[in-house]
């Protein structure tokens, strides 16, 4: 059903049109003229003045900021790729005729419904405390206790594994997309006397590439906008390990009050994240197959 | 797949479920522990179960009791669901049924919007709604849904339009309706579904939200239950280890009963977006 009258259809758009403008790209163009101002947060808009590119030149020579994207990239590159793998190995497990399915999933998709809350960082940060859950379950295997939230490399562990801890949300969608593999065409494959690993890696694989690619992307963009975990667990800290861009950002802008600098830091981040998505969707032709191609094999 | 390597996948299964779970149970156990044996022992049941916890969490070391920080989450969580539900439906209803030009490039803009990193847009908003008098109150946190700004809902909803069958709205439209009533007593009963899992997760993302009442609520009468927490834990660090997972426990409680109660449309949520798609 669709109604010719367009007037109306513009009625129902009305919403999403202001909001377009009002919320995001107002504010999406102003974070970039704030970025070459030196505006801080107490002043009055009209005193701000224009310094051009003084904010992004300032990148270069400051530590806090090279040490902050360097976690940033560690963080996001360590935790995408395994927590789409531990997502997609879960859901191959499950995708399989198997008792008790509903309990499992419900105990591995839980986590990604709680997991960016307060709580749940709170829960972590006493977990991985010096007496905490973490350290008395290592000490019953034998381990000697960690010092997680105070040693840059495990503090960084620590945040990490709370992103980990979250998979299910991609475990579902991996799920979904494993269900929507024919089974003729493994059966096929297997008459043709396909093994395991060749049927995961001819016929699995390539038919879940839309799957994987729509995970990837969004799971890189989650990831580089990680906020709560590492301001509650650890407060960016010790030594700046756990610093992500956006705890920077925020700091500058409501702490630090230079709401110029953390616009131009937060400008750098949407670049970054942009080009992520960029890369991800020009080299999607090379290795995602949609369901066009689908049909050539049967 | 064979029937031989079952014990295997079940064990993993098992051990990997246990690890997940772990972490809750812990909080759910310490929060009937008194306080010094949280520290001695990994055991989740509570050797001497104690209610101290919630009842001195619950009051809390401010002036007000964790009821109103719960209140005031709720002051936020419901108008912002509702706003979010009536304005993601009038939009998907506008981009799926109607001929409108420019359409196919303000979707491509909506789709955008999803992928934008939000920081980049914080400031300025806080700017704006400073500006507006706005600080301090809930506004800033649920206003904008009114105008759709969570572009992946109304995608969720566009996808789930365009996979029902036109024949009943037809119909309708030949009884006399017009479009508006066409969306609440034909369209609204079939997408009912995908609705309830669009005001499910914006429960469950408002729920969790803690940088936008970081950032706007400053007097501790607005804290919501996510901004309480946070007090409690910087201003009893590592004394009252009870009263905390005790609060939290309290906190998670609406969600998981949530989640409990729809399981099945978070899944189908979750899953419209990305499979379909």
């Amino acid at each position: 059903m669709i109604y010719a009258n367009a007037r109306s259809g513009w009625l129902y758009l009305a919403p999403f049109l202001v909001g377009l403008a009002v919320f995001t790209a107002f504010p999406f163009v102003a974070s970039l003229l704030l970025s070459f101002s030196d505006y801080r947060l107490q002043d009055s808009l009209e005193d701000a003045r224009y310094i051009g590119l003084a904010h992004y030149v300032a990148m270069a020579g400051d530590r806090t900021f090279h040490k902050s994207l360097g976690v940033t990239f560690l963080y996001v590159f360590v935790t995408v790729p395994l927590k789409l793998a531990t997502a997609l190995g879960i859901a191959m497990l499950l995708n399989f005729r198997l008792r008790g399915i509903g309990f499992f999933r419900t105990a591995f998709y839980l986590p990604s419904i709680l997991g960016g809350s307060v709580a749940i960082a709170v829960v972590w940060r006493y977990a991985f405390a010096g007496d905490g859950l973490v350290n008395q379950a290592i000490g019953w295997f034998g381990a000697g206790p960690v010092n997680w939230l105070g040693e840059p490399g495990y503090a960084m562990a620590s945040v990490m594994l709370l992103r980990l801890w979250q998979f299910g949300s991609a475990m579902v969608i991996f799920l979904a997309g494993l269900k929507g593999i024919p089974q003729d065409l493994c059966e096929a494959a297997r008459l043709d006397g396909a093994g395991h690993w060749q049927l995961l890696r001819r016929i699995t694989l390539p038919l879940l590439t839309p799957v994987i690619f729509f995970n990837f992307v969004m799971q890189v963009i989650q990831a580089f906008q990680e906020f709560n975990g590492p301001y509650i667990i650890t407060a960016g800290g010790p030594l700046k390990s756990t610093y992500l861009l956006p705890l920077m950002i925020y700091e500058e802008a409501f702490k630090y009050f230079d709401v110029g600098y953390a616009s131009a830091l937060s400008w750098l981040l949407f670049l970054i994240v942009g080009i992520f998505s960029a890369l991800a969707f020009r080299s999607s032709k090379y290795w995602v197959f949609y369901s066009a191609e689908r049909e050539t094999p049967r | 797949m064979s029937g031989t390597r079952a014990p295997l996948r079940y064990l993993i299964l098992i051990g990997a479920g246990f690890v997940m779970l772990y972490p809750l149970l812990w909080m759910l156990g310490g929060a009937f522990k008194p306080n010094a044996e949280i520290f001695q022992s990994i055991g989740l049941f509570p050797a001497h179960p104690t209610l101290e916890g919630f009842t001195r969490g619950w009051r809390t070391g401010t002036e007000f009791s964790f009821a109103t920080y719960l209140a005031n989450t709720f002051r936020i969580v419901i108008p912002k669901v509702i706003l979010t539900v009536v304005s993601s439906v009038l939009v998907a209803y506008g981009f799926t049924r109607f001929n409108v030009r420019g359409s196919r490039v303000l979707f491509a803009l909506l789709i955008a919007t999803v992928l934008l990193p939000k920081s980049v847009l914080l400031i300025p908003q806080y700017l704006m709604f400073r500006e507006f008098g706005w600080l301090d109150t809930f506004l800033p946190l649920y206003v904008p849904s009114a105008f759709a700004t969570d572009g992946f809902f109304v995608f969720m909803l566009v996808q789930f339009l365009r996979s029902v069958p036109p024949e009943m709205e037809e119909a309708a439209v030949m009884d006399g309706c017009n479009s508006f009533q066409v969306l609440v007593h034909v369209v609204l009963p079939v997408i009912l579904p995908a609705v309830i899992s669009v005001a499910l997760f914006q429960f469950m993302w408002t729920m969790n939200d803690f940088l936008g009442p970081l950032i706007y609520v400053s007097s501790v009468e607005h804290y919501p239950a996510a901004l309480a927490l946070k007090l409690s834990i910087d201003v009893t660090e590592s004394t009252a280890w009870n009263e905390i997972l005790a609060m939290s426990t309290i906190a998670l409680l609406p969600s998981v009963l949530v989640f409990f109660l729809a399981q099945k449309y978070f899944v189908e949520g979750a899953t419209a977006g990305s499979v379909k798609g």
